[in-house]
């Protein structure tokens, strides 16, 4: 008869039993101890010079926490944060749907694959930046012109990892489904999608930071709207104070959303990630 | 001749050959080279045997077994599966894989439930009988667990219950024990038995170990190598006792490996 497995026994350790001064050293020399004290230390020193410099250049904590605090009283940070997140939002959308549905269509189908990827070479090969001016002519400067832009930027490495992820699944893979009589529409979604899905979210991860820097620079040359339009306002009447603000709610805003996708990469390329420890 | 009749088995091999294309020789690249790979297999499996196909590597028994499951076609002769000539990938034929071939982002039991979800059977439906089967392969206690939380011997059985899903009516195994460990091995050999055994599936299974074909087989059908061909087909004197205990035991077992070993060493 079939032997049965069992999981194999498992045993718990008891905590280590520290002294109240080995747990304080623990405490104080833990990684984000340090962290804390490092940043504490950066902004004491700012604050100490930020003071006794002409505030035309530079502005001390206390004063930029002061302007933060008058720009969220008067709405104008909010009203600007919206005009920056709504087309990220929208562009950010465009750009996964863009992408991953180029990289699968070149990956799948070899003639346009070459119909393609001139085009894709050329548009990756121009610093995108170049495009700027051509794009406002075309899209104008408000929502469907950030949007354009932040695509134009952020869009390759999604392609290229898609096609690369797709290109990437092995034969053997792909018999599996053919063994048990798949269709090729069952082969491609519960097979090469899913093998391909680690590639995806590394290409989304890298293009959620093109598209922070794409968004902002399209405020930028707009100038007009956003907290890149913020940027751009307050340095032009040296307003050093306010100029912070915007920068860091941005720094805020690339901080979570890098840390939201690659929690989401961890998650659903955890398979890989274990599969690769194992060998 | 007249072919073989239908009725005769399960899998007939009707004067089947595969030739594979080979580079062509330095000083004559316009003229392309076939290599034989097979060259008119005619052999027959019955209803509810296991067989073996035993060579060493190159032989082409695994050749043999990728058209007999249809994923590559036959360049000459014809192949029928139960009286029905192959054609492409049958459903009631399944097929357990030489390195597990599990999909690494689906636990055992999505594994498991694959080719019930590629025929459209109900999630619900499905699920229970992949809980059977996985309980009968011994991993009961894992069906949640990824492939790579699994020993090799445990991702083999996962496997095993994944291609007993259709209930099919024949089963094939590339050497698919060949990368486990002499334990694993064996004890997979003897689970897979009793498994068979209550199944009624023919299989056709390709191995290169002597040991393992005398263990498993009704009948060994023994190749030769380049152009690939079945020498001889064996009926094994020891398949009676190999479902009561451990065949290697049988007083007869070493005269059957001596036998199997000279007939895989000389020439014809």
């Amino acid at each position: 008869m079939t032997s049965s497995l069992e999981m194999p026994p498992r045993r718990s350790v008891p905590a280590p039993q520290l002294t109240w001064a080995q747990r304080l050293r623990e405490v104080l020399l833990s990684p984000n101890a340090i962290r804390t004290a490092s940043v504490a230390v950066f902004f004491v020193i700012w604050e100490y010079y930020g003071r006794r410099m002409d505030p035309i250049f530079m502005a001390p904590p206390s004063a930029i926490f002061q302007a933060a605090l008058e720009l969220i009283r008067n709405g104008a940070l909010e009203k600007a944060l919206i005009q920056t997140l709504w087309p990220f939002a929208v562009g950010m959308a465009l750009t996964v749907v863009i992408g991953v549905g180029l990289g699968i269509v070149m990956a799948q189908w070899r003639t346009l694959e070459y119909v393609l990827d001139p085009f894709v070479n050329a548009l990756y090969a121009i610093p995108r930046i170049a495009l700027i001016p051509l794009i406002i002519l075309w899209a104008g400067l408000e929502f469907a012109g950030k949007v354009t832009i932040l695509v134009s930027v952020a869009v390759f490495p999604i392609t290229v990892n898609t096609y690369s992820g797709i290109r990437d699944v092995r034969g053997g893979m792909l018999e599996i489904g053919r063994a048990y009589g798949a269709t090729e529409w069952q082969i491609f979604w519960k097979i090469i999608l899913p093998a391909a899905i680690p590639f995806i979210m590394a290409g989304i991860r890298l293009a959620v930071g093109l598209a922070i820097i794409g968004i902002i620079v399209a405020e930028f040359f707009t100038a007009i709207s956003g907290l890149g339009g913020m940027i751009v306002e307050y340095a032009n009447v040296f307003a050093t104070a306010k100029l912070f603000v915007p920068i860091i709610v941005i720094a805020l805003v690339g901080v979570v959303l890098t840390e939201l996708v690659m929690w989401l990469e961890r998650r659903m390329s955890r398979w890989r990630q274990l599969e690769r420890e194992r060998f | 001749m007249k072919p073989p009749a239908a009725s005769d088995g399960m899998v007939v091999y009707d004067g089947v050959s595969k030739f594979f294309p080979v580079r062509a020789r330095p000083g004559r690249e316009d003229s392309a080279e076939l290599m034989v790979a097979l060259d008119r297999i005619n052999a027959s499996v019955r209803k509810g045997e296991l067989i073996t196909l035993l060579g060493p590597s190159g032989c082409g028994k695994t050749t043999l077994l990728r058209l007999t499951a249809g994923l590559i076609v036959a360049d000459e002769g014809r192949i029928t599966i139960a009286g029905t000539p192959v054609t492409g990938p049958r459903k009631d034929a399944c097929m357990v894989f030489q390195n597990f071939g599990l999909l690494p982002w689906r636990t055992v039991m999505g594994n498991v439930e694959f080719p019930l979800e590629i025929d459209g059977m109900g999630a619900a439906e499905r699920r229970d009988r992949a809980r059977d089967f996985i309980e009968l392969v011994g991993l009961g206690a894992f069906a949640e667990h990824f492939p790579h939380e699994l020993s090799g011997g445990m991702q083999q059985r996962v496997g095993i219950a994944r291609a007993l899903m259709r209930k099919p009516i024949l089963i094939f195994m590339d050497e698919p024990f060949g990368a486990l460990d002499a334990q694993t091995r064996e004890q997979l050999q003897e689970d897979f038995l009793a498994i068979w055994s209550r199944t009624g599936a023919t299989v056709v299974f390709v191995t290169h170990s002597i040991d393992e074909a005398l263990i498993l087989s009704d009948r060994i059908f023994v190749f030769e190598t380049a152009p690939g061909r079945i020498r001889t087909v064996v009926e094994s004197q020891v398949a009676a006792e190999r479902l009561g205990g451990d065949v290697r035991a049988h007083p007869d077992f070493g005269k059957c490996r001596a036998e199997l070993r000279e007939m895989l060493r000389s020439e014809p």
